[in-house]
């Protein structure tokens, strides 16, 4: 996975970056992007359930796009992107799409999102797993030449929308965790 | 790590959103152009991913158990409910049958009733069905140590099949009662009328030939009738069902269709027996 190089926080003199320090950066740098893709992994397992990697996948590269996007970023979204084409037999790329959409949306009203409650940040990643769904089924249906039936494109958004709060919980308390490492001397 | 200039780091970090969206499109077209790219890179990650999964089949498994014994304790609850209900009817029954029982016993005492030997039989295994003379018979495989005789009767586990026509060494062959040369003394048990149950080669044989002023009823118990010497009375034969033409037919509780084993009973009656030869056509070449 292809990580920018690591940039320190302004404002302070730069520590002398030693191999532990680094390492620390790299991992805080690299969470976000493999933690996805281990949570697609796992929500790819068979088990007898509707598959609910997009579902999954979307709550993660929505929030780190706001709150984290230098690690969330638009080449760790194509690997994911990537990846979840492969775990739900969708054809190549419109994963990757939908992805890249959310993100550069996420992206887009950062600023926005950032200063809002917990609800609103839901209510707003509600539409976009509504409009990612359907771009994700309209792309499905585009590049396989066949119009697939809406219903389980929409119980997909209405579970993303379902995991996000429990997500979101666990993403917050981690990234919580990741800025106090980052701000501590 | 190679060291870039800050602009053009800006300039890079802010264009790889439209170069990550063209290489999306790029990623589409070439999974149009080769469509069996798309399996080949599936089938890869399968592979890389297999380990995984099985590792978590375990645990996966314990926490479906799980569920299921929790959704099976919910419904053991209900169950529990409907066979309570049940055991209660049963206690009744029970009930009901130890006093007929002992009412039995009484008037049997009082009528100086010789009780019926326990007949005894042989359970045999059905080889094949149909062949030979019928159209609804079975062959058992039996051995030269069973006296199997014409005129045995057969029965399954839940009741009268039919009878024994032929009797090789090592095989006999039963008419079941479904069979159009089948014809059957049956006592309708809640009327106590006798009737006949004539095969006709479909899977519910007719009744005819009951007394005037009795009609049979849908859903009355069938059982066979002593009738002529050839059958003990009381087996259970079946049920009545009316055909949609208003005829009164016999649902056998036999499963004729899928015979495994019959008990063959030999209750030495020797009322009519099956005519000694039976006109068999002699097979044409080219047939088995």
């Amino acid at each position: 996975m292809v990580s920018p190089p690591f940039r320190p926080p302004q404002g302070r003199p730069a520590p002398a970056p030693g191999l532990l320090r680094r390492l620390d950066a790299f991992a805080r740098l690299a969470f976000p992007g493999f933690s996805t893709g281990f949570l697609m992994v796992l929500a790819a397992a068979p088990v007898s359930l509707p598959s609910p990697v997009f579902a999954a996948t979307l709550p993660c590269v929505f929030f780190w796009s706001v709150f984290r996007p230098a690690a969330m970023s638009p080449p760790v979204i194509f690997a994911l992107g990537l990846l979840l084409d492969l775990l739900t037999l969708a054809p190549l790329g419109a994963g990757v799409l939908v992805l890249l959409g959310v993100h550069g949306a996420a992206l887009r009203f950062r600023r926005f999102l950032v200063r809002q409650s917990f609800l609103m940040v839901w209510l707003v990643f509600c539409a976009t797993a509504l409009l990612a769904a359907a771009l994700f089924w309209a792309l499905q249906a585009l590049l396989a030449l066949r119009v697939a039936p809406f219903g389980p494109a929409l119980h997909a958004a209405m579970l993303s929308a379902g995991l996000y709060p429990a997500i979101a919980l666990v993403l917050a308390r981690v990234h919580e965790a990741m800025r106090q490492a980052e701000t501590a001397p | 790590m190679i060291r870039l200039s800050i602009p053009l780091r800006q300039a890079l970090a802010r264009l790889s959103l439209p170069l990550m969206i063209a290489a999306a499109f790029g990623v589409m077209l070439l999974g149009k152009a080769d469509a069996l790219l798309a399996e080949r890179l599936r089938s890869h990650l399968a592979d890389a991913l297999s380990p995984i999964y099985a590792a978590l089949a375990e645990p996966m498994g314990a926490v479906r158990n799980a569920v299921e014994e929790v959704q099976a304790l919910a419904q053991l609850r209900e169950e529990n409910a409907i066979l309570r209900e049940e055991n209660e009817r049963l206690r009744r029954w029970q009930a009901a049958a130890l006093a007929l029982e002992s009412e039995n016993e009484l008037l049997r005492r009082q009528l100086n009733f010789l009780p019926e030997a326990a007949p005894a039989f042989v359970t045999a295994r059905v080889v094949a069905d149909g062949g030979g003379t019928y159209a609804r018979a079975v062959l058992l495989a039996t051995g030269p140590q069973h006296a199997i005789r014409k005129g045995q009767v057969a029965l399954d586990e839940r009741g009268f099949v039919g009878r024994v026509t032929e009797v090789g060494s090592r095989s006999a062959r039963v008419l079941l009662a479904t069979d159009m040369n089948s014809r059957i003394p049956v006592t309708l048990e809640s009327s106590r009328a006798r009737a006949i149950m004539a095969g006709s080669n479909g899977a519910r044989p007719r009744l005819s030939h009951w007394p005037e002023g009795v009609m049979p009823v849908e859903g009355e118990r069938i059982v066979t009738s002593a009738e002529a010497g050839a059958f003990p009375a009381g087996l259970p034969v079946g049920v009545v069902r009316v055909s949609p033409q208003g005829a009164p037919e016999v649902e056998l509780f036999a499963r004729l269709d899928r015979l495994d084993a019959v008990r063959l009973f030999d209750y030495g009656l020797r009322g009519i027996l099956p005519p000694e030869s039976v006109a068999r056509p002699e097979p044409r070449p080219g047939r088995r």
